[in-house]
């Protein structure tokens, strides 16, 4: 793809994109997999779809980490159904976690956003447009999803997941003071050089390394916006948290309570 | 500073300021006294009941979104169609 701005550089605030003509924005979603080989095909026609009915620059980074029940597969299908362009395959060899899974694919992510979400369907890209246009009106660094304001909330959770949810949130919004209602959430929108230099940054796993990514961005004085979003809980395959879910994640809580 | 840090200054803080007063630092009414002298374990009990409250109306008032859940299968429905017209096997 050939870059008209090689001599063009006009002058870059901090919060300019770099090297992107303005009204030329591209979305890079980054879709880590993991045994998604139902999930995929819908995730990335949803995403063509939302992409395409509002007229927006996009590519698919999908990183698949050695899945064994076909992933991959699936993959290459779709690649070859809406060309290789649109739907980057950049898989690994194995489980590597989701932290590497974005470095690697932004190192081909040819965007000046970032979208990072969940291939499980349990997040709708019918939301991207939203954040895109969220993000614009305030030319925030990092849009973020949330389930816990305006019409945003989840379906397919019992009463003891809600509890479970609401209660660890409200002890993270007490001892972090984050900013931002919704910690554990992974439907986001960043600019490219602000998740490059996030991910640099941020040391843990799992549910804690999403509330890191934003703690450290408030840090950084990054500035954050919300938009609603629904949550629609594992159309296929099981849900997990178990206690050891709730200890590691509490294990994470207080170390960010300590340590930033 | 790390919030760790912030919650010990403000309850080392706190804390001080409220033995000072309570062992006489300046000299208050014997009323004054008798109020600051349990306060710290009524706000305690306080924050408990704001804690349980807050908790309790924010999952009685979360969001259940059945709508949200109904389009997604029938988007399903309509993605899985479309994409073996051209050409996917499931």
């Amino acid at each position: 793809m050939a870059s008209k701005t090689a001599n063009r550089t006009p002058p870059r605030s901090r919060r300019e994109p770099a090297g992107r003509p303005p009204g030329r924005d591209k979305y890079s979603v980054l879709l880590p997999t993991y045994n998604e080989r139902q999930n995929l095909p819908l995730i990335v026609w949803l995403l063509v779809k939302s992409f395409s009915e509002s007229g927006i620059d996009y590519e698919i980074i999908i990183i698949d980490d050695g899945s064994p029940d076909g992933t991959r597969e699936v993959a290459e299908q779709l690649e070859k159904i809406y060309g290789s362009d649109k739907i980057l395959l950049r898989p690994r060899e194995k489980k590597l976690g989701l932290g590497t899974a974005y470095i690697h694919g932004m190192k081909h992510a040819t965007g000046n956003y970032i979208i990072i979400m969940d291939a499980d369907l349990s997040h709708h890209p019918k939301f991207i447009p939203e954040f895109i246009r969220k993000q614009k009106e305030g030319n925030f660094d990092i849009v973020s999803g949330t389930r816990y304001k305006g019409n945003g909330g989840v379906y397919g959770w019992d009463l003891k997941r809600k509890l479970i949810s609401r209660g660890a949130n409200f002890v993270t919004q007490i001892l972090l003071r984050p900013g931002a209602s919704d910690l554990t959430g992974s439907f986001r929108l960043y600019r490219k050089e602000v998740l490059q230099k996030l991910i640099e940054k941020c040391v843990s796993k799992g549910y804690v390394f999403q509330m890191e990514m934003i703690v450290r961005a408030r840090q950084l004085h990054y500035t954050i916006g919300e938009v609603p979003i629904t949550f629609v809980d594992r159309v296929y395959g099981e849900s997990k948290l178990g206690g050891n879910e709730i200890v590691s994640f509490l294990k994470g809580l207080l170390t960010l309570f300590a340590t930033t | 500073m790390t919030k760790l840090a912030q919650w010990l200054w403000a309850l080392a803080l706190l804390g001080s300021a409220w033995a000072a007063l309570t062992l006489g630092a300046l000299d208050l009414p014997s009323s004054c006294r008798e109020v600051l002298w349990p306060l710290p374990a009524y706000l305690l009990v306080s924050a408990g009941c704001y804690a349980l409250a807050t908790v309790g109306y924010r999952v009685a008032t979360f969001h259940d979104c059945e709508d949200a859940a109904r389009e997604l299968q029938s988007q399903i429905q309509e993605a899985r169609a479309d994409l073996s017209r051209r050409g996917m096997r499931f």
